[in-house]
């Protein structure tokens, strides 16, 4: 192998955790994204002469932790000033042997899913420290500005040093509230990625993480959730295609079986929301092998799912299904309850559903609405297409 | 590490609270001072006189100005502060969640800089 491409093999697959393993004792996140950086570009100026080191991760770790030393070390020289933090009081990474790498990327996930840290910079922080993402890029998909990123992400970094958030898995009775962040986190980071690379790292993040909590059913569910949804994503060309319209033979059956056999180690218990969402996607991608939908099963799932998470996706969806069970109108009443006047997918249901009612004007009046308050150019024109279809 | 809890919370008369009410908050700090004692975990606390009873300083064009009344004036006031040395934030928290204010108003958790030993600032941490 070229030493590039063992760089970044082990890049891909071990950045974050050589980011945990290197920030735990301290909490200084941004240090060690430094010495690990410094320590890839070492690695990629030596080993095409030296050749790849047979443990390249422990190679990059010893050479990341004396960088890391050589900055405390000059820190602590520099600090002759009392009233600057004392650096010298940290012996850190003492305990480590490079030898037997341990895993820390899971207190890693609850550092950056911790309740002092502000919820909308959690999904962030995860794609920078465990995934490797440039502040760019994650700026790009959330759609801010590259600077402002950039600054939330130092401040969030500092905090977690300043206040010493511990890189520990939390006591059992904190344990429920603080995994259903991560979670909530993880999801995020699936939410935004859309279909590009950003979702193969989702996708292998909710792997990990019920990986390292094989006993947490939601932590299943989601890697459930995540692969079963993106087996869909390939029959998505440019063109807007609905669900129902798809071709299922464009369908990923791997990811079919994968995200299946995930969700049948997240049963038993009560189900939670990702266990509920991820049934409900096996349920959509069972049509591939059935050539039906089950909408009675989507309505109990449905029904259970707005219960305990009562998003507004879930109760237009709940009411398209009620639509599909009984009629076009049964599906605009329960509409009408959702007060949700700019939320995309109500308009989009309440055109198809006041089109298959026999009401063609209305329903154009709501797609082109719902055409209105999408960015997502592919489903604009779909949505557009079909308000015209509904005037003609 | 050292954290200082801020606890702010509104102010009110003794005769608006009541004499059950007082005795209760009264109680209910005794034993949290106790507790965090016992914990080894606390440096000191401070339960403060009503912010009426401040007196702010400032310097104005040189000048010292002396003013009758609290630096910020919002209708939560800074009443009193509980410093105390644990491990991590996780341990503050835990610490800040059992203090009574929590009740009634709000615990802000402080990490400290820096505090004085004998009269000299020593890092903290």
């Amino acid at each position: 192998m070229r030493p590039a491409d063992a760089a970044e093999q082990v890049a891909r697959t071990s950045y974050g955790r050589l980011i945990a393993l290197l920030a735990a004792s301290t909490g200084d996140l941004a240090l060690a994204e430094d010495a690990l950086a410094s320590a890839f570009e070492r690695a990629l100026s030596t080993w095409p002469d030296d050749g790849v080191p047979a443990n390249p991760e422990g190679w990059l770790l010893t050479v990341a932790r004396n960088r890391q030393r050589d900055t405390w070390k000059s820190a602590a020289h520099r600090t002759s000033d009392p009233l600057e933090f004392a650096a010298d009081q940290v012996s850190p990474l003492d305990d480590l042997d490079p030898e037997a790498i341990g895993d820390r990327r899971l207190e890693l996930l609850f550092v950056c899913a911790h309740p002092a840290i502000d919820a909308a910079i959690r999904t962030p922080l995860m794609l920078q420290t465990v995934l490797g993402f440039e502040a760019a890029q994650i700026a790009a998909a959330f759609a801010v500005p590259p600077a402002a990123m950039a600054q939330r992400l130092v401040r969030a970094k500092r905090r977690i040093k300043n206040t010493r958030i511990p890189f520990v898995v939390p006591e059992p009775q904190d344990r429920p509230e603080r995994v259903a962040a991560v979670l909530e986190a993880v999801y995020g980071c699936y939410a935004i990625a859309g279909t590009g690379d950003l979702a193969d790292e989702a996708h292998y993040l909710a792997v990990t993480l019920a990986a390292l909590l094989p006993t947490e059913p939601e932590a299943w569910a989601l890697a459930a959730l995540i692969a079963l949804s993106r087996s869909r994503a390939t029959a998505r060309d440019a063109d807007f295609v609905p669900l129902d319209e798809q071709n299922t033979t464009r369908w990923d059956r791997e990811l079919i079986a994968e995200g299946e056999s995930y969700l049948r180690r997240a049963s038993g218990g009560q189900p939670g929301r990702f266990q509920l969402e991820a049934a409900i996607q096996a349920v959509h991608c069972d049509r591939a092998r059935t050539q039906q939908t089950d909408w009675p099963a989507l309505h109990t799932l449905y029904s259970a799912l707005i219960t305990i998470a009562p998003t507004l996706g879930a109760q237009v969806a709940l009411a398209a299904v009620t639509a599909r069970i009984h009629s076009p109108a049964a599906g605009l009443d329960a509409l009408d309850q959702l007060d949700a006047e700019t939320f995309q997918p109500l308009h989009a249901t309440r055109g198809e559903l006041l089109a298959q009612a026999g009401r063609p004007a209305e329903a154009a009046a709501a797609f082109t609405t719902a055409a209105s308050l999408t960015t997502d150019e592919a489903l604009q024109s779909y949505l557009l297409g079909r308000a015209a279809t509904c005037r003609r | 590490m050292r954290y200082t809890l801020l606890l702010h919370y509104q102010e009110a008369e003794p005769e608006e609270l009541g004499a059950e009410v007082i005795e209760e908050a009264q109680r209910a700090f005794a034993a949290y001072a106790r507790t965090l004692h016992e914990a080894g975990v606390l440096i000191g606390a401070e339960v403060l006189q009503p912010s009426a009873n401040s007196t702010t300083l400032t310097m104005v064009d040189g000048r010292l100005r002396v003013q009758d009344g609290p630096f910020a004036d919002t209708r939560e006031q800074l009443g009193g502060t509980v410093v105390i040395d644990v491990a991590d934030l996780d341990a503050a928290i835990r610490w800040g969640r059992e203090a009574p204010p929590v009740q009634w108003g709000a615990v802000e958790i402080r990490p400290g800089a820096t505090y004085t030993v004998e009269g000299v600032w020593t890092g903290n941490g």
